[in-house]
C-alpha cells in the first residue's frame, strides 16, 4: 500500500520522508492530484505560515482534494492546523476538517513563544498512540495551538491545555513532529502506516 | 510540561568529528553520524554540528554529511559554521537540517537574519553569539571564533537579532568556555529573562551541578556542551537523572 507525502510550499517535507525510510517505509513526495487520490495513506506535513500555505493549496485545488480524501490522512504541525476550521495566524480560514480553532499562544509567565522543545502528550486516544505510555515526550515547535474539542485525541499543556492530536473519521492530526520525536515518534508513524 | 534541553555539540572538520581542548590538540574522533546517533539514543534532546572546515571547496562534504545525519538521526539538529546566504541555508535545509546557526556573517550583515527568517521561518534560525566580559564588567560581542572584538554589547545584539527574526539564541561565554568551572550565569539569566525566545547556554559546563545552576538560576532553556560528553566525563543518562533529582524538568 503506497504512502504519499503532500508536497507544498512548506518546510520539513524531506525530514518526514527520511523518518519513514528509517522505519523501513517507502513514500512518494508529490503534489499530483491523481497520485494523492489513489494513495493508500496520505501524510500532510508542514512548517510555515498558515495564510501562505492555504493560498498555495487553493491555487492548486489541493484544498478541495484534501477534504474529499477517504483514505487515512495524517496532518503534522502546520498540516494539522490547516485541517482545523480557522487560524488566528493572519486571520486564515482553513480546511474545516476539524471544527477546532487555532489560536496564538499568549506567552507571559516565563512562557516563550514559539514553544520549542520536548513536552508531554496525555489523555491519548485511538490506535495512533498504541504502545505509548501516557505523558510520552514529543518534539514541538509552534507559536499557535488548536483548542481542546470533541476531536481531541491527545492533550499537551503549555500555559493551558490544548490539542496535540485530533481525529475525525479518516483524518488524524498531530501538533508535534513525530519525524523528530525519537522512538516515540517512530512508533506513532508506524501505528499510522500499519494499524490505521 | 516543556522540558529543558541537553544538547551535545559536535565540531566537524572535513566531514569528521574533531575533539580538542580550546581548539588545540585537535584530533579525529570518528564519524559524526555514529557519534550523533549514539547521543540521540542516550537521550540527547537535540544536536548541534558546527563545521570548522576552513575552505569553501569542502562545503560540499558538509552537505553530504548533513544528508547522512538526517537519514540516521531521529531528533532535531542544527548546523552552523560558515553560513552567509539564503542559498547556503536552502541547501542545508533541503538536505535535512532542522535549523541553522549564524554568527559572524549575521553581525557583518544583520539583514541576513531578516532574509532567513522571511524565507524559512524564525523556528530554524539560531543566532550564535560569542561573548566576553571585559574589565568594565560588561559583556561584548566577539567575532570570527572569538578572535575579533566588537564594541557591541551582547544584550543589544541579541535583542536586535530577535527583532530581526532569530528564533533562538546560542550564547557562548568565552570567559567560561573550556574552563569547566560552570556556565556564565549572569549574562545567561539577563538574556533568558529579557528575550521572548529560548536561550541555549554554552561554555563552561564541567559538572552536573553546573547544568542545574544554568538551567535553574541561569534560566537557560537549554544547555550545550561538547568535550565533557565526548570524553565521557558525564554521560547524558546520568546527567538527566541528576537534573530530575534536582527538580529540573527534563525528558527521560
Amino acid at each position: 500500500m503506497n504512502t504519499v507525502i503532500i508536497k507544498y510550499n512548506a518546510g520539513n517535507i524531506q525530514s518526514v520522508l527520511y523518518a519513514l525510510e528509517r522505519i523501513g517505509q517507502e513514500a512518494v513526495v508529490t503534489d499530483d492530484p491523481d497520485q494523492i487520490r489513489s494513495a493508500g495513506k496520505v501524510i500532510f506535513p508542514g512548517v510555515g505560515e498558515a495564510s501562505t500555505a492555504m493560498e498555495y493549496l487553493k491555487g492548486r485545488g489541493l484544498d478541495k482534494l484534501l477534504k474529499e480524501l477517504n483514505q487515512p490522512v495524517l496532518g503534522i504541525c502546520l498540516g494539522m492546523q490547516l485541517m482545523c476550521s480557522y487560524s488566528e495566524e493572519n486571520d486564515t480560514d482553513c480546511l474545516g476538517i476539524f471544527e477546532e480553532k487555532v489560536k496564538k499562544f499568549s506567552g507571559g509567565e516565563g512562557l516563550k513563544v514559539p514553544q520549542i522543545g520536548w513536552n508531554n502528550i496525555y489523555d491519548l486516544k485511538t490506535p495512533l498512540f498504541d504502545g505509548l505510555k501516557e505523558n510520552s515526550f514529543c518534539y514541538f515547535v509552534h507559536g499557535y495551538y488548536a483548542d481542546l474539542g470533541r476531536h481531541t485525541i491527545a492533550t499537551t499543556s503549555y500555559g493551558l491545555p490544548y490539542s496535540s492530536g485530533l481525529h475525525r473519521d479518516n483524518f488524524y492530526g498531530v501538533q508535534f513532529h513525530p519525524e523528530k520525536s525519537a522512538a516515540v515518534g517512530e512508533q506513532i508513524l508506524k501505528n499510522f502506516l500499519e494499524n490505521i | 510540561m516543556l522540558t529543558k534541553r541537553i544538547i551535545p555539540c559536535l565540531d566537524i572538520k572535513d566531514g569528521r568529528t574533531v575533539k580538542g581542548v580550546n581548539f588545540e590538540n585537535i584530533r579525529d574522533a570518528g564519524d559524526p553520524v555514529e557519534l550523533g546517533a549514539l547521543y540521540a539514543q542516550q537521550g540527547a534532546d537535540e544536536l548541534v554540528f558546527l563545521d570548522i572546515t576552513a575552505t569553501n571547496e569542502k562545503r560540499k562534504t558538509l552537505r553530504e554529511l548533513v544528508n547522512r545525519i538526517a537519514h540516521h538521526i531521529n531528533i532535531p539538529f542544527t548546523v552552523g559554521g560558515g553560513i552567509s546566504s539564503v542559498e547556503d541555508v536552502s541547501l542545508l535545509l533541503q538536505n535535512g537540517a532542522d535549523k541553522i546557526s549564524v554568527n559572524t556573517s549575521a553581525y557583518r550583515r544583520p539583514e541576513l537574519i531578516n532574509e532567513l527568517a522571511r524565507e524559512f521561518g524564525s523556528q530554524c534560525v539560531v543566532l550564535a553569539i560569542d561573548t566576553k566580559k571585559e574589565a568594565d564588567g560588561r559583556w561584548y560581542v566577539y567575532l570570527n571564533g572569538g578572535r575579533v572584538k566588537t564594541d557591541m554589547l551582547c544584550a543589544d545584539w541579541a535583542r536586535q537579532g530577535v527583532d530581526r527574526g532569530a528564533g533562538e539564541i546560542l550564547l557562548t561565554s568565552m570567559n567560561n568556555d573550556g574552563t569547566k568551572k560552570g556556565f556564565a550565569l549572569d549574562i545567561t539569566r539577563e538574556l533568558a529573562g529579557a528575550l521572548p525566545v529560548p536561550v541555549i547556554a554554552s561554555g563552561g559546563g564541567g559538572t552536573m551541578e553546573h547544568f542545574v545552576d544554568v538551567l535553574g538560576e541561569g534560566k537557560a532553556d537549554a544547555a550545550l556542551a561538547a568535550s565533557i560528553f565526548h570524553f565521557k566525563e558525564i554521560t547524558i543518562p546520568e546527567l538527566k537523572g541528576y537534573l530530575q533529582d534536582q527538580h529540573i524538568a527534563v525528558r527521560y
